[in-house]
């Protein structure tokens, strides 16, 4: 009932958006500013992206039950993902079926070099998102429908920040940092760094002409995160990425054929 | 603006919550080393109620500390970043708090 005049029951008031001021059927006037409407509090102890979290726990349960490796892979734009999977495509692509999707605000311009490589792909366009969420992973997955035992890789918006929050259901993160950009990215983006279980230091060819040390780059991402793996590559050379089909091989279920 | 989508699941999550009564306040538990911030959400909050039950609501913003223990000398410290540092020098720190982004409570009518 209202605090002030004693009008009024609870069940009765109705409140319009924007407006304090109840409105009651009897006719007395009270202009009083407070805001008394009755509340009630209702706890929810809920995580914010519960709804994301459990679309991604069920790509990975599609995922596992097909026996398919899925990576997200993280970097600034320009780093080499696209470079990167390609040549993987071609020289990993050989022995296990690849397919990718390829997240970008705008164009299909990665899906078709992706495509143009010898893999499936499919391209998800997020427009004004800076992120692949779960659920876009998911539709994509539909739409791509991986063969079992493949590999899929997920090639997420060129974007350090906001990639890391978003559990898309893959087997783990991956993030690409090239030597252009400095050695300090790692502390920069300390959130991408934190939640990926490998780095891959790219263009280490390019290492002769800029200044980037690759052990202080090293010990930047071992105070971040002292359990991530570390490989430098050159996915245009093509230094390096014998180690980078190893982890991936390695973090794959094995085939079912291995089982007699 | 990943706050945007954040904020944009806060709402979906309240209004699915409040099953048509209007919402006055949301209160959040932020951790300090979530990569979100306050601030943004704050304004990124007033756009997405708007036209929905929690048109108008208030946000509160419960911003908890990050703290860590240190695996090498056994003390726990407060962590203001992700730079997993313990004072005496140890890499070897396991996180406690500040990484957790809860939708605590509501208040509704």
């Amino acid at each position: 009932m209202c605090a002030t005049c004693g009008c009024g029951d609870d069940s009765a008031l109705i409140t319009l958006a924007g407006d304090d001021h109840h409105h009651h059927d009897h006719l007395h006037d009270h202009s009083h500013e407070h805001d008394h409407v009755h509340t009630e509090t209702v706890t929810l102890e809920t995580k914010v992206l519960a709804k994301n979290d459990l679309i991604a726990e069920r790509n990975r349960q599609w995922l596992a039950e097909r026996r398919i490796l899925a990576l997200n892979i993280t970097s600034s734009p320009g780093a080499g993902k696209t470079t990167l999977l390609e040549r993987t495509i071609r020289e990993l692509g050989v022995s296990r079926s690849v397919a990718v999707v390829e997240g970008d605000q705008e164009t299909l311009l990665d899906a078709e070099r992706i495509r143009a490589a010898g893999a499936r792909a499919v391209q998800v366009n997020t427009g004004a998102g800076c992120h692949l969420d779960a659920d876009m992973v998911h539709r994509a997955m539909n739409a791509l429908d991986p063969v079992p035992e493949s590999l899929l890789f997920i090639e997420n918006v060129g974007n350090l920040v906001c990639p890391a929050l978003f559990d898309l259901g893959e087997h783990s993160k991956v993030v690409v940092i090239s030597v252009t950009e400095g050695v300090d990215k790692p502390l920069k983006y300390p959130h991408m760094f934190a939640a990926s279980a490998l780095v891959l230091v790219n263009k280490i060819d390019l290492l002769p002409y800029v200044d980037f040390d690759l052990e202080t780059c090293t010990d930047h991402v071992r105070s971040i995160n002292p359990a991530a793996e570390i490989l430098p590559t050159s996915a245009t050379r093509g230094d390096g990425l014998d180690a980078w089909y190893d982890w991936v091989l390695t973090a794959a279920p094995p085939p079912k054929s291995v089982y007699p | 603006m990943h706050e945007m989508a954040i904020t944009q699941s806060v709402v979906d999550a309240v209004c699915e919550h409040a099953a048509g009564r209007r919402v006055h306040s949301v209160k959040l538990e932020v951790g300090a080393l979530c990569a979100v911030v306050p601030d943004s959400m704050q304004f990124c909050f007033e756009l997405a109620t708007e036209g929905t039950l929690a048109a108008g609501a208030r946000l509160d913003l419960d911003v908890q500390p990050g703290s860590a223990r240190c695996r090498s000398c056994g003390q726990s410290f407060e962590l203001r970043d992700l730079i997993l540092l313990c004072p005496c020098g140890s890499a070897d720190v396991e996180v406690l708090a500040g990484r957790d982004l809860k939708i605590l409570s509501m208040e509704v009518s």
